[in-house]
């Protein structure tokens, strides 16, 4: 009969290692999805508010695509970014990429509710009382900004926790299926998430040559 | 039949300025369908955002302080001047170089409205500029939004109203006139807030409002906007079978609004930070400014939240332990601004006035008492008599000691909350019950911050293609003062008589009136005439002499003034005229100098717009 102790002792190893090395996968992919996400940022502010590049990318990148017939371009939008898969392209040259769109609603989170100023900071430092209160800076800020800037409107509007149909042909970019994804549709299932969508966006037009690299101008009081 | 295509409103706020229009290509009958032109304006340097409000605010930066091509509009600008959202935002830190409050001075009756020297108390080296310049700015920048918008469809060719306060007297009128005519306008005429409140009220109504309003009906336009106080009474009369609105009286010009009240918590706020020892600069008063006007309305709109918290953020980066967190509890917004601003009080109450100090600096003549209750039951005790010469009319009952209204329509942003407007109502339905008077109705206002400028549309629609009209005329009387002739008495004036020179209610477009009176100008020098007004009496005559008054139902403006050119006459010599008075189809009051001896010849007698003694 083994050891109780010791096969306890075992099984911890075990799986302190396995913790290990899935910390150590998590970290790698963490990594990856830290530089996807400035990418997918830089993509999803773009298509955003450039509905020409959002039909560009649904088609699969065809840069012959005609501009987008709402004319609500800026005038002075940054050129085109290439219209082709940028998932390679490495962190680096984000600071080097053309002012866009991403970096302006940054600014706007930042001026209006400091959440670049919030995230700098490292929260373990402060009380909960202190990064409450700051938290509700950040919070009513991006309220303004999203009511002033962004048109959001559920997908579903169902109530979470009911009963969904999803009949044929219904659009998987608006609802994502999971569980037991059997069968045909029609499907039914219960609605997690009503989801969110951005019907319309009005962000400010920008002056060309603008730095939109300044999310915040530094401030000096004479 | 007009020939422009759109009916354009222009609300010229003290705090904020909207143009609605109207295609009048679309709609018809009672479905009139208005639109609010976004107005593009910098939210930051280098950023264009359209909004449906411009902030009346002009900033005048500094040379160094913004690259030019940061102020960049859509259209050709002058970087030396930005007005909106930036700069309200800039003006808040750089308050010495922001003008705001500039339609407030507009009718300031001490100054030369066209003297710059806007902001006030700047440095020298800022560049100033007159209230009348900044109300052109602000009309020159709403002009070029809607031409940027509407290239084949100028402004200036359209159909144009721009509001101006009930209360604003006929010199302020005559500026805003001016300034409308200034960037362009051509086919343009005024009109009184509270009236183009009650318009947007009637074209929200589809039609409807027939069925709402009943003959005899007095309705009473509160209109607290962000810097002022208007009242108006309007009346609902028949003619030939048809409902007619007439407006029976205006209130004083009260400066007095919402700013008030948020500057009144922030201050309470920054009074309780100050005992915990937390002392804030002028950038995050401005931000517990905001913040309290916010926890206001949510504190407002929920009677069981016992407080809100309001953070003051850190004026630098570290926003997490920099940010000063405080709150505003339901029991300060309801002692301070519900009891401050809206106190319960008698229908006999009047608002408080202490004198002021002889040595006042020349400033904007703000309200002293901030009690809108105790202006509301002043001005209904003043207009007691109104209805006396309207017909359908019951006679005021015995005993009432200020006018019933039977309506009441609340505009301006103020009223928000409408915790705010159940509180007005009930205090004039205590004063209407005490009386033996059945309460009044609330009539449903839309939108309390655009009413105006969608009214105003609806209005030049009204007037060109038919549809309901306030009627009013000048909602005033006014006067000459003439010296009586008599022997002086060493140490005491001249007796002063007033000749009443405009009849109350005199409308616009109608014959000139003119008293018999003659007067004698001197050819070559500037003749001054002391100028008085009053809203209450309606029953005199042109021509007619008044001897003595009760002191508070003439209200000295300043001087009108005339000069007889010396062309084909002799320096000096004496010229009989009669003054004659006409409202024009602007809306505003035109005096003129006629010879008695007949001829064509025609001189203007001016509104004394340069401020007294100058010019």
């Amino acid at each position: 009969m083994p050891d109780p102790q010791s096969s306890l002792a075992q099984r911890l190893g075990a799986a302190a290692r396995s913790f290990v090395k899935w910390l150590v996968i998590a970290a790698k992919w963490t990594g990856r999805m830290l530089r996807h996400l400035g990418i997918a940022l830089l993509v999803f502010g773009r298509a955003l508010y450039d509905p020409a590049f959002a039909r560009a990318f649904n088609r699969g990148f065809d840069p012959a695509s005609p501009q987008g017939e709402t004319g609500a371009r800026p005038p002075a939008a940054p050129a085109p970014l290439p219209l082709k898969p940028v998932p390679a392209a490495p962190l680096a040259t984000l600071d080097k990429a053309p002012p866009d769109s991403a970096l302006l609603l940054l600014g706007l989170f930042q001026k209006e509710a400091r959440l670049v100023d919030f995230l700098q900071q490292d929260v373990a430092d402060y009380s909960d009382q202190q990064v409450g209160a700051a938290a509700r800076v950040v919070h009513q800020g991006l309220r303004r900004v999203l009511e002033d800037h962004v048109t959001i409107a559920p997908v579903r509007t169902e109530p979470e926790g009911g009963r969904v149909t999803l009949p044929a042909g219904f659009d998987p970019g608006e609802v994502r299926i999971s569980g037991q994804l059997v069968g045909e549709p029609p499907f039914r299932g219960t609605l997690v998430h009503g989801g969110w969508r951005a019907t319309d966006l009005h962000l400010p037009k920008v002056v060309s040559g603008r730095d939109l690299g300044i999310l915040a101008p530094a401030e000096v009081e004479l | 039949m007009s020939t422009a295509r759109y009916c354009i409103g222009i609300d010229l706020g003290t705090t904020h300025c909207a143009l609605a229009y109207i295609d009048s290509q679309e709609g018809d009958g009672d479905t009139i369908v208005d639109a609010i032109l976004p107005i593009p304006q910098l939210t930051a340097p280098g950023e264009v955002m359209d909004r449906p409000l411009l902030p009346s605010f002009l900033y005048l930066p500094h040379p160094e302080e913004f690259r030019p091509v940061d102020l960049t509009l859509p259209w050709p600008s002058d970087p030396s001047r930005i007005a909106g959202e930036l700069a309200r935002a800039q003006g808040s830190t750089t308050p010495i170089r922001l003008v705001s409050s500039a339609k407030s001075w507009l009718c300031h009756p001490d100054l030369d409205r066209r003297a710059a020297f806007l902001p006030e108390g700047a440095p020298d080296e800022v560049t100033k500029i007159s209230p009348f310049a900044a109300s052109v700015q602000y009309l020159s920048h709403l002009r070029e939004a809607w031409n940027v918008a509407h290239p084949q469809e100028p402004l200036e060719a359209q159909e144009v109203t721009v509001t101006v306060p009930a209360s604003f007297d006929p010199a302020a009128r005559e500026l805003t006139a001016e300034a409308a005519r200034a960037i362009g306008i051509a086919n343009l005429v005024l009109l009184e807030e509270p009236q183009a409140a009650l318009y947007s009220w009637v074209n929200d109504s589809h039609g409807d409002w027939r069925t709402q309003a009943r003959v005899g009906d007095i309705i009473l336009v509160v209109d607290v906007g962000g810097g002022t106080t208007d009242l108006s009474l309007i009346a609902v009369t028949e003619e030939e079978g048809a409902l007619e609105l007439t407006r029976i009286a205006v209130g004083d010009h009260i400066l007095l609004g919402g700013d008030n009240m948020d500057l009144t918590l922030a201050h309470l706020v920054r009074t309780k930070l100050k005992a915990d020892g937390v002392e804030l600069d002028r950038w995050q008063f401005q931000a517990l400014t905001f913040g309290c006007r916010q926890a206001k309305e949510t504190l407002l709109g929920d009677a069981d939240l016992k407080s809100v918290p309001v953070v003051v953020p850190s004026r630098g980066s570290r926003l997490i332990g920099g940010s000063i967190r405080t709150e505003l509890t339901q029991e300060e917004v309801t002692t301070t601004l519900v009891e401050g601003f809206f106190p319960e009080v008698a229908a006999n109450a009047r608002p408080m006035t202490r004198a002021r100090s002889a040595l006042t600096q020349v400033s904007l003549p703000y309200a002293q008492d901030p009690a809108v209750t105790r202006h509301l039951a002043a001005f209904l005790a003043r207009q007691a008599g109104a209805t006396e010469d309207l017909n359908g009319f019951a006679q005021p009952a015995a005993g009432a000691s200020f006018l019933h209204p039977t309506a009441i329509l609340f505009n301006g942003g103020v009223f928000k909350p409408a915790v705010l407007q159940e509180r007005v109502m009930r205090i004039i339905n205590a004063w209407l019950t005490a009386e033996q008077a059945p309460p009044a109705r609330l009539l449903d206002a839309r939108d309390l911050d655009l009413a105006v400028a969608r009214g105003a549309a609806f209005y030049v629609h009204a007037r060109h293609h038919g549809g309901v009209r306030i009627r009013g005329g000048t909602s005033h009387a006014y006067y000459v003062g003439i010296e009586a002739a008599a022997p002086a008495i060493p140490g005491l004036d001249p007796e002063l008589h007033a000749l009443c020179l405009v009849p109350f209610g005199l409308e616009e477009g109608s014959e000139p009136v003119s008293p018999p009176q003659e007067f004698g100008l001197v050819v070559g020098e500037l003749v001054r005439f002391r100028f008085f007004s009053s809203n209450v009496r309606r029953d005199e005559q042109v021509g007619e002499l008044l001897a003595d008054w009760p002191a508070d139902e003439l209200a000295e403006l300043e001087e009108i003034q005339t000069e007889l050119p010396a062309e084909g006459r002799k320096r000096g010599e004496v010229v009989p005229v009669r003054l004659q008075a006409q409202v024009s189809e602007v809306g505003t009051l035109e005096l003129t100098a006629i010879p008695i001896a007949g001829g064509a010849q025609r001189w203007k007698v001016a509104f004394n717009t340069r401020g007294t003694g100058a010019g």
